[in-house]
């Protein structure tokens, strides 16, 4: 079942198509990556999910029902990527100050916000102020006002910059355990390699349009180029006859190789066993995420170029 | 619970249990009132005793030009010219120059002061009807005395139609210096908004509170949030001041003190018979008698009023600039003008409250706090004071549907500052 769909979303600024008829599902409890280049209007977008800003067409459905910017934004929590605190403010106020306005009763709050400084390890910092905190500090704390509330729907604007790896794997823990516990969450960022390891469907917008939609094995699928690494146990081999597959890189001990058409993976095996070759390994090369995002990308100016908005 | 309630909740506390505020609330009175009683002192010390020497060519001064013991003394024949009376011991030197005699120099050293020029004048031309008098034969005794009965024969107060003491200089004191609390305060608790959205904005939280929060809400909750702060502060000093003007009070002298009770007990006293009481006492019971509620009333609503009526405008530039504080000062200049204009014309029109500079300036919600609050005293018609408060409520709620526009789109947007076309296109487009 699907907690978020946007149905043809629309935004045109004076200058920019900033989202340009984008729609896609986010199923329930999945970690869904939104990706794109920076420009690209996944800013603009999120905006809009979180009734930030109205969308000039197309709509949005929220846990099956038509977005409610007023009553739903306590079920969304968002962690925008030029995020902040005051800085004047003590730790523990601020969250007390962040839950209550996503609607939360005092003790209600209390008990949320002593609970994840335990989880997180942030029990003393309560009566500090901002301006104390480093930046990864406070980056915790963010995260920490973000979910507070147990929020349906979580949005994460590149929630690891800044972060060092003990931390990051801290964070990256508790997305996951909110995401087993139900929680629905979007995970924005042009860093492919967190999206590979985290996101189960992503989307990748470009210049206001969506240009790709699918899980993250399906896509590295749709844009495989039928490589595979070949590992044996003696080298070199040498390659005679008629190989069903073309050699794109040698090692002593490896090849890389690409199917020819209408070859099978089997064929490959079944010649280098003709052959009387040795072999330990065998698997396919999928390309990452981004090399796609790359191709994908490529050749578009790196920002946008400001145009008239004629519609 | 409201959000836009916890928005204020936030503003108001994190400013109040701010130790700036707590020294600037008891500092101000306690200043003000050294600045009031050291511009009383430095006016009231007394000049020096000036010695001029007179040359007396018909030898008709000499009889009648009086020395003041205490302010100035004449000498005559003392041998002085105009080179020479310095290093005599005079400190100036009075001499006729035309030949009727009718025209005098002073020279001095350095310039006299108006009070010395005044006083000479006053006396020569004292010097001349005596000398008239004893032309008609009347007696040097007989004049001597005429003179010093005509010094204080008659008074002249001004009252209006309900037998009050109007234009005295008390009323305008307390009109001037509320309408400067006005104006400082607005510009005070107006830029202490603007920098609360800048620093909502250069902090980066703007983003994350409006998420759960309608960006109109989150500016209301911090205009009303400050509004409460400064009112907070203005009871605060309204408390302090007439605990500290009480206590000054007790600290003048007993007869006044009597003479100012006397006053209050029956004013008809005060027009039946005048001459028993001190300037000092009609002030202090001028004081006593103005409509205080309606002074501090008016004082409570144009501050409020001004202040909402400009902290949107206010706000609205905050969430447009970004970290440059210069460019935050291009974008105020035409905010503060009006403000700055509305000043100009209540300090040059303070003794004319009724001149249509001060009427027109009064109604108009960009100058009026300041202007009414210095008519005030000087009991403007009522129907002028509604219509003034009527267009100030007026205009401060266009002027925050009007900021709402600008904030709501500045606010998310980071970079580059925008130009007056493009909030102009804000606030068409929504």
């Amino acid at each position: 079942m699907s907690l978020l769909e946007v149905q043809h979303l629309r935004k045109f600024f004076a200058t920019q198509k900033a989202v340009d008829d984008i729609s896609f599902t986010v199923e329930k409890g999945s970690i869904f990556g939104l990706l794109g280049p920076n420009g690209a209007g996944k800013t603009t977008l999120i905006r809009m999910i979180t009734g930030i800003f109205y969308p000039d067409e197309g709509q949005i459905i929220f846990d099956g029902k038509k977005f409610d910017p007023i009553k739903d934004v306590g079920h969304i929590g968002y962690m925008p990527e030029e995020r902040g605190l005051y800085k004047k403010m003590k730790i523990g106020e601020q969250a007390m100050y962040l839950a209550q306005l996503k609607g939360l009763k005092r003790n209600e709050a209390m008990e949320k916000i002593k609970e994840w400084f335990v989880k997180l390890e942030m029990q003393s910092w309560w009566n500090k102020k901002v301006e104390d905190l480093s930046k990864g500090m406070s980056q915790k704390l963010q995260f920490v006002t973000t979910v507070l509330h147990q929020p349906k729907l979580i949005i994460l604007d590149e929630p690891f910059s800044g972060l060092d790896p003990v931390n990051s794997n801290l964070i990256k823990d508790e997305i996951y355990k909110l995401a087993l516990n139900g929680s629905t969450i979007i995970f924005s960022t042009h860093r492919m390699e967190q999206v590979e390891e985290i996101c189960d469907h992503i989307i990748l917008v470009n210049k206001g349009e969506k240009i790709l939609d699918g899980s993250v094995k399906g896509i590295k699928h749709q844009f495989k180029e039928n490589l595979f690494n070949i590992g044996f146990e003696t080298g070199p081999v040498n390659l005679n006859g008629n190989p069903p597959f073309e050699t794109v890189g040698k090692k002593e001990h490896s090849f890389i190789v690409k199917i020819n058409d209408g070859n099978k993976p089997n064929d490959v095996l079944k010649y280098f066993l003709q052959q009387n070759v040795a072999i330990n390994s065998f698997n396919e090369i999928l390309p990452s995420l981004n090399d796609i995002f790359i191709k994908l990308v490529e050749g578009t100016p790196l920002t946008r170029q400001f145009q008239a908005v004629t519609a | 619970m409201n959000k836009t309630w916890l928005v204020i909740k936030r503003e108001y506390l994190t400013r109040v249990r701010n130790k700036t505020f707590l020294l600037s609330t008891i500092l101000l009175p306690i200043v003000m009132v050294l600045f009031i009683a050291g511009s009383v002192f430095f006016a009231a010390r007394p000049e020096g005793k000036k010695k001029i020497a007179v040359e007396d060519r018909k030898g008709e001064l000499a009889r009648f030009l009086k020395s003041d013991s205490s302010k100035i003394e004449f000498s005559f024949n003392s041998g002085a010219d105009t080179s020479n009376f310095d290093e005599k011991g005079f400190d100036g030197f009075l001499y006729s120059v035309d030949t009727a005699g009718r025209y005098f120099l002073l020279r001095t050293v350095k310039a006299a002061s108006n009070e010395t020029m005044d006083k000479v004048r006053d006396r020569l031309n004292n010097a001349y009807v005596s000398n008239k008098l004893l032309e008609k034969n009347i007696t040097i005794e007989q004049i001597d005395s005429i003179n010093a009965a005509s010094r204080s024969h008659y008074t002249v107060d001004n009252t209006d139609e309900k037998n009050k003491n109007v234009n005295s200089s008390v009323n305008s004191i307390i009109g001037f210096a509320s309408g400067i609390i006005i104006y400082i305060t607005m510009f005070i608790f107006g830029a202490m908004v603007m920098r609360g959205v800048m620093e909502e904005k250069t902090t980066r939280i703007a983003e994350v509170i409006v998420s759960s929060v309608k960006p109109f809400q989150l500016m209301m909750g911090k205009i009303v949030g400050i509004g409460a702060v400064g009112l907070t502060q203005m009871l605060l000093w309204i408390i302090l001041i007439f605990i500290i003007s009480s206590v000054a009070g007790a600290l003048l002298p007993a007869d006044i003190m009597e003479q100012v009770k006397d006053i209050q007990k029956n004013p008809a006293m005060m027009t039946s018979n005048p001459g028993q009481f001190s300037d000092t006492a009609k002030g202090l019971a001028n004081l006593t008698n103005m409509n205080w509620p309606l002074i501090i009333g008016c004082f409570l609503f144009y501050f409020l009023g001004g202040y909402l009526f400009y902290s949107s405008l206010f706000a609205a530039i905050g969430s447009v600039v970004n970290e440059d504080p210069q460019e935050a000062q291009s974008l105020m200049f035409p905010i503060m003008m009006p403000i700055v204009f509305g000043f100009i014309i209540l300090s040059t029109n303070l003794d004319r409250p009724d001149s249509p500079a001060m009427f027109w300036a009064s109604i108009i919600p960009f100058t009026s706090p300041i202007v009414m609050m210095g008519r005030l005293a000087s009991n403007p018609p009522v129907w002028q004071l509604v219509v003034s408060m009527l267009s100030l409520i007026a205009g401060f709620l266009f002027t925050t549907w009007f900021a709402g526009k600008i904030y709501r789109t500045g606010i998310l947007l980071y970079g580059k500052k925008p130009s007056w076309k493009e909030m102009i296109k804000w606030i068409r487009r929504s």
